[in-house]
């Protein structure tokens, strides 16, 4: 039996056999082939060099035409090493001489040429050794690119687990067999963590060495309220758990049985509860749990989960199903904020060096007006279905804005040319989730008809901490002093303004801050559906004005450690059975 | 007509040449290096004392991992083997294959 300790994600307890599927770092096993199985495998070698040569041509000139001098050059060296000879020899020697398979043969060659390099005392041509890296990982990505979608045809309930997991990895899983996700890293706001919580799979990540513990088929259980992952548990481990999993469920029924009444504090004032959604599908689920609506339509999906462009029709019918579901009441939907995970990057052009600072999100679209207007035709057309609202992300200045809404004017102008019909007053608005934007909200009020901060980013681009990286996720905390400020300006400034507020990031599904965002004066909170019924239990059994007393403490506190403890506090006292 | 080409075939000529750019014989340089190489019909090959390997193949050069200051052997076989020789000796020792040089 093997303890281990993590980040609770997403919560719920489930045990069940494991499944390991390897995802950035791919490890493949040495396995033996029959001497006649060896011209296959050959031929799959040279394949998976002719596609991978394919791809990377494809990559350089695309790059050649967007002028990157720096990064065409990477393409062009790979290019070469894809096209010598004497290293396709090596690999096919391999496969002929040890009857192996050509991803074994690919991958041991290539490392072994990594390796050389790593081993160079001059700094500048042991980082080569990355280059040799990319080009095993493109060839692999050629052999295994099959085989790597097995997860999408389980036949009984597992325990994923990986060292890494991708959104689209995350979202492609079917929640009748995926019982649990178990990775080594990952955060507490990874998109992998929020895509396996809207699904309401129980998950736990930053178990650091877990697949080094795991292998297929272990029996392992994941508690996603404790973080805790044990493999191999003992019969009376398991009859514990067991236990407390019925336990868990029962709470959640009872929670349950809260959605029909209203979100309404014990002195009367009330709270607009809304779902973030990721999937159309997942909107029934916001109804069950009692939301009012979508506060924050993801539309990544769209993108993630095919290989081609979505078509306008592809947009207006995910927008459209969603829509119909919730008839008058909201639904945001959030313009594409793609750009800054793994899984663009590497589909990208060439990877940024530094992506979250990078092409991403708004600056993305407004880069390629095609897809953006795309977007924006699809989502104006909806507009006449329900009470549809346009959401841009990752806005940092006025002009931003500015030529984001005309863009939206170009596309309504276009549509009444061809007289579709669509929501001429059609509310816009725009995350809050950039510091220069909450810095400057009293300038941005002006042009839009509410906000929503977008609190993950916000706390990472406020503390430089990458929210994904386990080695200093630690510093990442909304409730630190200096995004509780810029968070308390913003709600200012809409207010100042009288536009609509709305918190849509992970800290609204936080049952420790909830009363704190009331007491700063917020009144629409946007989170993962199967959070509504806790936090709408716990507005209901809070006045305003403790609230406001615990906003007015907080803000005077000047660590985020201080912080933290006195919340965590304040709601034992409240819910002393949700902590 | 026959052993004019025999004799032409096993021409050979060979050079040593110092990489003097300052980063030495990375990856840029490499893929500059193989084109060169491989825009003529002789064989070439480069050694280092220690590994001789073929000149026109990125992955043997570059993992030469050659640095500032080393001093290559470089012997070309073949119909144009001088030519391929004297643009390789410009690439490297005169050009520093458009790259910075260390500063003194």
């Amino acid at each position: 039996m093997e303890i281990k300790k993590g980040i609770a994600v997403s919560p719920g307890i489930s045990i069940a056999k494991s499944l390991i599927i390897d995802s950035e770092d791919y490890r493949i096993p040495r396995r033996l082939i029959k001497s006649s199985q060896r011209m296959v495998e050959i031929q799959r070698t040279r394949n998976a060099f002719k596609d991978a040569i394919g791809e990377l041509t494809q990559l350089e000139a695309a790059h050649d035409r967007s002028g990157g001098g720096k990064i065409k050059d990477i393409f062009a060296v790979h290019l070469r090493f894809l096209h010598d000879r004497s290293l396709r020899k090596k690999v096919t020697d391999l496969v002929h001489a040890e009857s192996v398979t050509a991803e074994y043969a690919v991958s041991t060659v290539l490392r072994e040429i990594a390796s050389h390099f790593a081993k160079e005392k001059d700094a500048y041509m042991s980082e080569r050794a990355a280059d040799i890296y990319d080009i095993e990982r493109r060839l692999l990505k050629q052999l295994l690119g099959k085989k790597r979608e097995d997860v999408g045809h389980l036949t009984e309930e597992v325990v994923i687990v990986a060292r890494e997991l991708s959104p689209t990895q995350t979202a492609g899983f079917d929640r009748k067999y995926v019982k649990g996700i178990a990775s080594d890293a990952g955060g507490r706001t990874s998109h992998a963590a929020i895509v396996a919580r809207s699904l309401g799979i129980p998950a736990v990540v930053a178990l650091e060495d877990l697949t080094e513990y795991t292998s297929g088929g272990d029996i392992v259980i994941v508690d996603g309220n404790r973080g805790i992952v044990i493999v191999n548990p003992d019969d009376q481990t398991i009859r514990q758990y067991e236990e407390y999993s019925k336990e868990f469920a029962e709470l959640e029924h009872r929670l349950d049985e809260i959605r029909q009444e209203p979100a309404v504090t014990r002195d009367g004032t009330e709270i607009t509860l809304l779902g973030n959604i990721e999937f159309p599908n997942e909107a029934e689920v916001v109804l069950e749990k009692g939301g009012a609506g979508i506060g924050l339509y993801r539309t990544e999906f769209l993108y993630l989960n095919t290989e081609s462009e979505p078509t306008e029709q592809d947009h207006y019918e995910a927008y459209a199903e969603t829509v119909r579901v919730f008839a008058d009441r909201p639904v945001v939907i959030r313009t594409l904020d793609l750009g800054a995970d793994k899984y663009t990057q590497s589909k990208r052009f060439a990877p940024e060096p530094n992506p979250f600072l990078g092409l991403r999100s708004i600056r993305f679209c407004l880069q390629n007006l095609t897809l953006f207007k795309k977007q924006l035709r699809a989502i104006l057309r909806v507009s006449v279905l329900g009470e549809v609202k346009i959401m841009f992300p990752l806005i940092t200045n006025r002009q931003e804005l500015m030529q984001a809404k005309m863009i939206l004017h170009d596309v309504m102008e276009d549509l009444d040319e061809e007289s579709i019909p669509y929501n001429r007053n059609i509310q816009v608005g725009i995350m809050i989730e950039t510091p220069s934007a909450a810095l400057t909200a009293y300038s941005l009020a002006s042009d839009v008809d509410f906000f929503s901060i977008g609190t993950n980013d916000l706390t990472q681009y406020t503390l430089a901490v990458d929210r994904g990286n386990e080695l200093v996720s630690m510093l990442y905390s909304t409730v630190d002093p200096a995004v509780l400020r810029l968070i308390r300006n913003v709600i200012q400034d809409a207010h100042k303004a009288q536009i609509d507020l709305s918190v849509c990031g992970e800290m609204a599904s936080e049952p420790e801050y909830i009363m704190l965002l009331m007491g700063l004066g917020v009144r629409t909170i946007s989170i993962a559906s199967p959070m509504i019924p806790e936090i709408k239990q716990i507005i209901r059994s809070v006045t305003i004005e403790y609230c406001n007393k615990v906003a007015r403490k907080v803000l005077g506190m000047d660590s985020e450690r201080q912080i933290s403890a006195y919340l965590r506090n304040a709601a034992r006292k409240i819910l002393p059975e949700a902590f | 007509m026959q052993a004019e080409e025999d004799i032409l075939e096993n021409v050979v000529y060979d050079t040593e040449l110092e990489i003097k750019n300052a980063e030495g014989l990375h990856m840029r340089p490499a893929m500059k290096f193989v084109d060169i190489a491989n825009r003529f019909d002789s064989e070439i090959n480069v050694s280092n004392g220690e590994t001789n390997v073929d000149g026109k193949s990125i992955m043997q050069i570059s993992m030469l991992a050659a640095t500032c200051g080393t001093k290559l052997k470089v012997r070309a076989k073949g119909p144009d083997a001088l030519e391929a020789i004297n643009a390789l000796k410009e690439l490297v020792e005169e050009k520093h294959f458009d790259e910075p040089t260390p500063k003194r």
